[in-house]
């Protein structure tokens, strides 16, 4: 029989260890030391096509990130996809007239929003709505534009002849 | 009609079992109070179900980690994905191999323990003894092992993830050769702490519970004789794994339909 002592012990090493695996995977494997966006501001843009864009997809400057998508919704009187972006309010001095465009990382990876600043004097505030956007790329419409100027073109050549 | 009876004397039979083992775990739960001062009796019975559970869970989560490392190598790298081995390694092992495999080495290693000791118990009339002591065996035997095992449980679970995507990465980083930072950064960015480790948690609690709450139910349940034991040992470990096995699958039915 083992003393009291040593059991405590034993027990005591076990129920660290455990909750020290917990603070691995909660920190080193998971999320949560990138904790997001601190008192963030939310900024509203509207698109023709998100592509693949999903809630907590990451917005980013210059490829640093500096928040998430935090909405997505269907306009049906404009028929745009209308995007809420949450941003770090560490990251105020975005221009008014910043752009917004929805890039794919890699080759088959995930989409996020780059923002482009421009050179508006004021900056955006919380609710403000970026104005200029670019679609997501969709393959399908990329192939379909290739092979339409593919198959357009001989036709206007012999047009010239 | 003979067959027809006994179909029908084998579900009520069943019936008649999973209602005793559900007030029998009432029992348990609700007199679990009276340890609070004898906390401890559950201490003595974390160290038995859970510190000499860690080496196997230990060693089964490195090699599960360094198997999953292994084949997601060989499978990523037909695609040139070869970057997210960390993600896949991290997500099967928090969201699936984790709480389920420890939950399957739990039910061999400590279950069947549990259910053979307290089987035992019984057929040498200690638990009878003890009720006429007036010290009520339930509440003295039964709840302290079953609180440990529902404490020791996630704890055991939480460290044959860690240690498994400790596996992961001494193949993946140090033998296959993938960029540390690649495997660390997918597989912090694609692991969301609420909806994979969180649920990962949920899953070990209760598998935790189900595993325990057979293992001592078969145990107080058990016919007292040598073979009653050993059926009763068996049964454990059958009933306990296929319990764990269909949860798994309601649970992560549940976990992935909310989002």
């Amino acid at each position: 029989m083992i003393s009291r002592k040593s059991v405590e012990i034993w027990v005591g090493v076990f129920v660290a260890a455990g909750l020290f695996a917990l603070g691995v995977l909660a920190f080193r494997v998971g999320n949560l030391t990138t904790a997001d966006v601190v008192d963030g501001y939310q900024v509203e843009a509207r698109f023709e096509n998100i592509g693949s864009l999903k809630v907590k997809s990451p917005v980013t400057v210059a490829g640093v990130r500096i928040g998430r998508v935090a909405q997505i919704s269907f306009d049906s009187d404009t028929y745009q996809a209308r995007v809420v972006m949450n941003l770090d309010g560490r990251y105020k001095n975005l221009p008014t007239d910043t752009g917004a465009s929805i890039l794919t990382s890699g080759l088959l990876g995930e989409q996020y929003i780059e923002l482009e600043p421009g050179g508006a004097e004021e900056y955006l505030k919380n609710g403000s709505r970026i104005k200029v956007t670019q679609s997501a790329m969709v393959l399908e419409k990329l192939v379909g534009r290739v092979m339409t100027t593919l198959i357009d073109r001989p036709a206007e050549n012999n047009k010239k002849k | 009609m003979n067959a027809l009876q006994a179909l029908g004397a084998m579900v009520v039979n069943a019936m008649e079992r999973l209602g005793r083992a559900a007030l029998f775990l009432y029992e348990v739960v609700s007199g679990a109070w009276v340890l609070v001062p004898r906390f401890y009796l559950v201490i003595q019975q974390v160290f038995a179900v859970g510190v000499l559970t860690l080496l196997i869970i230990l060693v089964s989560g490195l090699f599960v980690g360094m198997v999953l490392g292994l084949q997601g190598h060989n499978t990523l790298v037909k695609f040139g994905a070869e970057d997210s081995l960390g993600l896949l390694v991290a997500l099967s092992l928090v969201r699936e191999l984790g709480p389920v495999v420890t939950a399957l080495l739990f039910a061999g290693r400590a279950g069947s323990a549990l259910t053979a000791e307290i089987g035992l118990m019984k057929a040498t009339e200690q638990l009878a003894g003890m009720e006429m002591m007036a010290v009520n065996p339930v509440t003295r035997v039964i709840a302290p092992r079953f609180i440990a095992g529902v404490i020791a449980m996630p704890l055991l679970a939480a460290m044959f993830s860690a240690i498994g995507v400790m596996g992961g990465e001494i193949v993946g980083v140090n033998l296959l050769g993938v960029d540390s930072g690649a495997f660390w950064s997918q597989m912090q960015n694609g692991v969301d702490f609420h909806d994979d480790i969180l649920n990962g948690v949920i899953k070990s609690v209760v598998f935790g519970v189900v595993v325990t709450g057979i293992a001592v139910f078969e145990g107080y349940d058990a016919v007292p004789t040598s073979e009653g034991v050993s059926r009763a040992t068996n049964r454990t470990v059958v009933y306990s794994s296929l319990a764990v096995l269909g949860l798994d699958f309601i649970l992560t039915a549940l976990m992935l339909g909310e989002t």
